[in-house]
């Protein structure tokens, strides 16, 4: 097989060739490297390939599989790690000054599942710094571009993760969503991304961002490629204190079923003022298509979502503010040494840390001051509580929420840096799920007149991605989206 | 005429849980390790690491909580308290604020107007930073070692019920028997297990309303509390006598000036922005097991002394003695028990505790060692009860069973092993000691004949030659009487 045909098979396929010995683990892993040094020149989804470590992993596959043992469900599957998830001995930075260099000495516990699975690790995906941004703009190392038009956002914080597995250079990435950094990367590139329920994957190895609202997730170029990742990377971690016990379900069993009578809940605020008429015109189509399926379309409503936006904005930080107090200079990454401690601790996250992380860590270290916490901490968390409730009401008369995912498609890189607000509007769909703890997949849901992919969002029940998987697969299905991939960057 | 003044002074105690991981991590906590060999990525706070609480750690909280009659709350939560410091890794502490562990307690001291009942406000618990090592690099350098970083400990905040030093002093000894007879804590204050600050203001006596309070730090034995504080008074009482005020600050004590030294004052004060910590859930205990605990409590020094002095015959200064150390106390009780033997009356119990309490105190105490919670004992308290034993029995003499004693902690071996070894027994076969009064008053005709004319004064003589002759192992009284015998009947 061409190093091309080998790129262009999904992970489900290349798993079961992998498997069956038609191809080596090394020849696939080959076949991607050779493919992110031709794409990555343009796109930038990479901070570090990791060529040797991939070819070693390959290679013990390859080994296993001729000693006759049983294989992983991702043998020889390659993926690539956004590059805040720890990985032993290959430099993770988050996209940040302050940690350029930094080399873990441990895997983060999804790694780990993945390693274990099989799955090749090709490499560490750019980002926004620390998770914090929608654009990729925020990388210290300079932006992703969109494989769909390379003048546009890749959307953030994965970003790197989401174009790299829209443009095949993995055949699957992880990403990590703390108010839709998966799903939103994931509707800019028309890939499916999917957060699950927090306390699903393990966040340890996770550099955090929000400890209460981070997720890892996947993406994928299909919903069952997706299901399968999840079921690898969740389950029960003694290390992570807010990883749940509640049993791994099978969500690629879901993959094939019928959703007939499932109900899909539309809030009808989502397809108002401020969204694109493409996207509401994509979403309309989304949900007529389900209702063809066999879907009951019910209408519901999330009154306080208006509030999500703020809530998040003063909760995020706040977290952030403390999270990040650990990069003082004094154990690891950068140190820039001034006349005393205080100057040594200023200079080394004044220069370490790029502008939006600035901006972030002095709005939570206002909220959490004294005389404010109340006003702004402790208001926005009752807020984050009765969001909840409107989710616990909707899914009383649904199975699903389906909104888009962000209101745009990918808009151009620049077009919004200069405006943080605006760039913060790009999550308010996203941040609902995302403060309720609930799962919520976003999927190619059609194209723009000059297209561009556009993302549905479909919400579930805490600990329910079953239900999610199931009503994604049958759309992809149905919709005939799948087949839609970039041109081929020369 | 000057106004009097009245202290007013509350302390606030760190105590290191006798844990043998740290309060977040698996990392062992033994004291004297060389430099950041304790570590891990958590106590390290290397990105992505997680904590996870420590659930003996946790269960000695509320023991210590149980004995100083505190509420233990089923659900509290930790928080976290940030800051800035070299040796605060995550650059934050995960202690409690709002919502603590315990709540309300007591502590009851003796004072020379009687008993005293201390409040406890509450009991939470936290880690330990890392420690600040000053000049032992090049030139100025301060390094740090993490060793002692996450350690688990509770702090104890009392109401400011004390009235002096003395008090001060009294209410810390006191509470450091209570840890460690419940085995919370090894109440070693050298090497800083066991820390106090003292918050000190004064008032003008029969004022309600407390003065401006000054925080005392670094005085980390009962003798530097007792002169930290007792400064401190005088300090106040000058300024306020002077026409002064007295600022809220934090003073340092040094040992060396004999006085107390501004560290920082009010405005320099941190915002330690409290917020819950999101990477822990609430710490939720069941009344069950709270219940468990208090059943099986173990009995307090208090209780013991009290107990002791109905039952084993001993006196308060006996019992205060014998509860210097949580070890001594069960030794004492187990050589008792033992001497006593089973089914013993409470009369034979009570002259056996009687018994063991002498010796122990006159013999055995100088040959212990203790550290931390643990004691050495160069004798077992079974062999000590054998030996009392065979006193009892008039096997040997109270004299000889010194120097057993001090033959059994050379060799290691039991009482009548000795006795038997050395030909020790004391004799009580009449005929060998007719044969030795015999062979005595044969040799010496003339005492004899002096004894004869009246001479009783010879007596001491005979007995003098008769020991001899027989190793001093022939019973006293015996010798005495079959002495007396014969020599009446020569």
């Amino acid at each position: 097989m061409t190093s091309q045909a080998l790129c262009a098979l999904s992970g489900i396929e290349i798993q079961k060739k992998v498997a069956s010995g038609d191809v080596s683990a090394v020849e696939v892993t080959n076949a991607f490297l050779e493919r992110i040094t031709h794409q990555d020149r343009k796109l930038h989804a990479f901070l570090y390939v990791d060529a040797e470590g991939a070819l070693a992993q390959a290679a013990t596959v390859d080994r296993a599989r001729k000693a006759g043992e049983t294989l992983g469900p991702l043998a020889g599957v390659p993926v690539a790690l956004k590059d805040n998830l720890c990985t032993r001995g290959v430099p993770t930075t988050c996209a940040s000054k302050i940690l350029a260099g930094y080399v873990p000495p441990y895997d983060a516990d999804a790694v780990e599942r993945l390693r274990r699975a099989g799955a090749i690790a090709v490499g560490k995906t750019n980002m926004d710094e620390f998770a914090m941004g929608s654009s990729n703009e925020n990388s210290a190392f300079g932006p992703v571009k969109n494989p769909w038009d390379e003048t546009r956002a890749p959307g953030g914080s994965s970003g790197g993760s989401a174009a790299a597995t829209a443009s095949s250079m993995a055949s699957f990435a992880l990403g990590s969503d703390t108010g839709g950094s998966v799903r939103q990367p994931g509707a800019f590139c028309g890939v499916t991304a999917l957060k699950p329920t927090y306390g699903r994957v393990s966040r340890f190895g996770l550099i955090a961002f929000a400890s209460s609202l981070d997720q890892i997730g996947p993406f994928a170029r299909s919903v069952r490629e997706a299901a399968r990742v999840l079921s690898v990377i969740a389950g029960h971690d003694a290390r992570d204190a807010t990883s749940t016990t509640t049993a791994v379900d099978d969500y690629e069993a879901e993959c094939g079923k019928e959703v007939r009578g499932l109900r899909v809940g539309v809030v009808a605020d989502a397809l108002g003022a401020g969204v694109d008429a493409e996207v509401v015109k994509a979403t309309r189509a989304a949900v007529a298509k389900l209702a063809e399926l066999g879907c009951e379309i019910v209408d519901v409503s999330l009154p306080h979502a208006t509030h999500a936006l703020a809530a998040y904005y003063l909760i995020a930080p706040a977290e952030a503010s403390s999270n990040l107090a650990r990069f003082d200079g004094m154990r690891y990454g950068l140190r820039k040494t001034g006349d005393d401690l205080t100057a040594t601790y200023g200079t080394t996250r004044a220069e370490g840390f790029g502008p939006e992380v600035r901006r972030r860590i002095m709005l939570g270290t206002y909220a959490l001051s004294a005389g404010y916490y109340d006003a702004f901490y402790v208001k926005a968390q009752k807020v984050r509580t009765l969001i909840r409730r409107d989710y616990d009401a909707a899914f009383k008369k649904c199975d699903v929420v389906l909104t888009p995912t962000s209101p745009t498609t990918a808009f151009k890189l620049g077009e919004k840096t200069s405006d943080p607000l605006a760039m913060y509007m790009a999550d308010i769909f996203t941040l609902p799920p995302s403060l309720a703890g609930l799962p919520a997949v976003s999927i190619p849901g059609g194209y723009s007149a000059d297209g561009l992919p556009i993302g549905l969002q479909l919400t579930g029940r805490a600990f329910d991605e079953k239900t999610l998987v199931r009503v994604s697969d049958a759309y992809e299905r149905a919709s005939g989206w799948l087949s839609r991939r970039p041109s081929e960057i020369v | 005429m000057a106004t009097t003044y009245e202290p007013v002074i509350g302390l606030e105690v760190h105590a290191q849980l006798f844990s043998k991981t740290k309060m977040f991590c698996g990392c062992s906590i033994s004291f004297g390790a060389p430099p950041n060999t304790q570590v891990c990525p958590v106590c390290l706070a290397l990105p992505g690491a997680l904590p996870v609480p420590n659930a003996r750690a946790i269960e000695l909280a509320v023991r210590a909580a149980l004995a100083l009659g505190c509420t233990v709350n089923e659900r509290s939560v930790f928080a976290r308290k940030n800051y800035f410091y070299p040796d605060l890794s995550k650059g934050y502490q995960i202690s409690q604020f709002d919502l603590p562990l315990n709540t309300g307690g007591k502590l009851v001291i003796d004072t020379p107007s009687g008993p005293r009942e201390v409040g406890i406000t509450r009991i939470h618990v936290e880690e330990d930073a890392a420690k600040n090592l000053h000049g032992v690099g090049h030139g100025t350098d301060t390094l740090v070692d993490f060793n002692r970083a996450g350690t688990a400990l509770i702090e104890i905040v009392g109401e400011p019920d004390l009235r002096n030093a003395d008090e001060a002093e009294a209410y810390l000894k006191k509470l450091r028997e209570v840890l460690m007879f419940v085995g919370v804590n090894d109440g070693n204050l050298e090497e800083g297990s066991f820390r106090c600050d003292a918050n000190v203001s004064i008032r003008p006596v029969g004022q309600e309303k407390f003065g401006t309070r000054c925080e005392l730090k670094n005085i980390n034995s009962f003798r530097f509390v007792r002169k930290a504080i007792e400064y401190e008074i005088t300090r106040q009482e000058a300024v306020l006598s002077a026409g002064g005020t007295i600022t809220q600050e934090t003073r340092t004590y040094s040992d060396g000036l004999g006085k107390t030294i501004p560290m920082r004052t009010k405005e320099d004060a941190h915002d330690y922005r409290y917020f819950p910590d999101p990477d822990l859930p609430p710490l939720v205990i069941t009344r069950a097991f709270i219940e468990k605990l208090r059943v099986t409590a173990p009995e307090l020094a208090e209780q013991k002394r009290t107990r002791w002095q109905k039952e084993l015959g001993v006196t308060l200064y006996d019992a205060t003695v014998l509860t210097g150390h949580p070890k001594i106390a069960d030794y004492f009780e187990e050589a008792a028990a033992a001497l006593a033997g089973k089914d013993a009356s409470p009369e034979a119990r009570a002259a056996a505790g009687k018994k063991v309490a002498n010796f122990v105190q006159s013999e055995v105490l100088r040959t212990v060692t203790t550290r931390g919670l643990e004691a050495e004992f160069a004798v077992s308290a079974e062999y000590v009860a054998e030996l009392l034993r065979l006193v009892e029995g008039g096997s040997i003499s109270g004299k000889m069973a010194k120097d057993v004693f001090a033959e059994m902690i050379t060799t290691g071996r039991s009482a009548s092993k000795i006795i038997e070894q050395k030909g020790l027994s004391q004799v009580t076969d009449t005929s060998v000691i007719e044969a030795a009064v015999a062979e005595v008053l044969a040799a010496n005709a003339s005492q004899v004949e002096k004894y004869k004319a009246g001479k009783t004064s010879v007596v001491g003589f005979f007995v003098g030659q008769i020991m001899r002759a027989t190793k001093g192992a022939a019973n006293p009284q015996l010798v005495n009487d079959i002495l007396k015998k014969m020599l009446d009947a020569q």
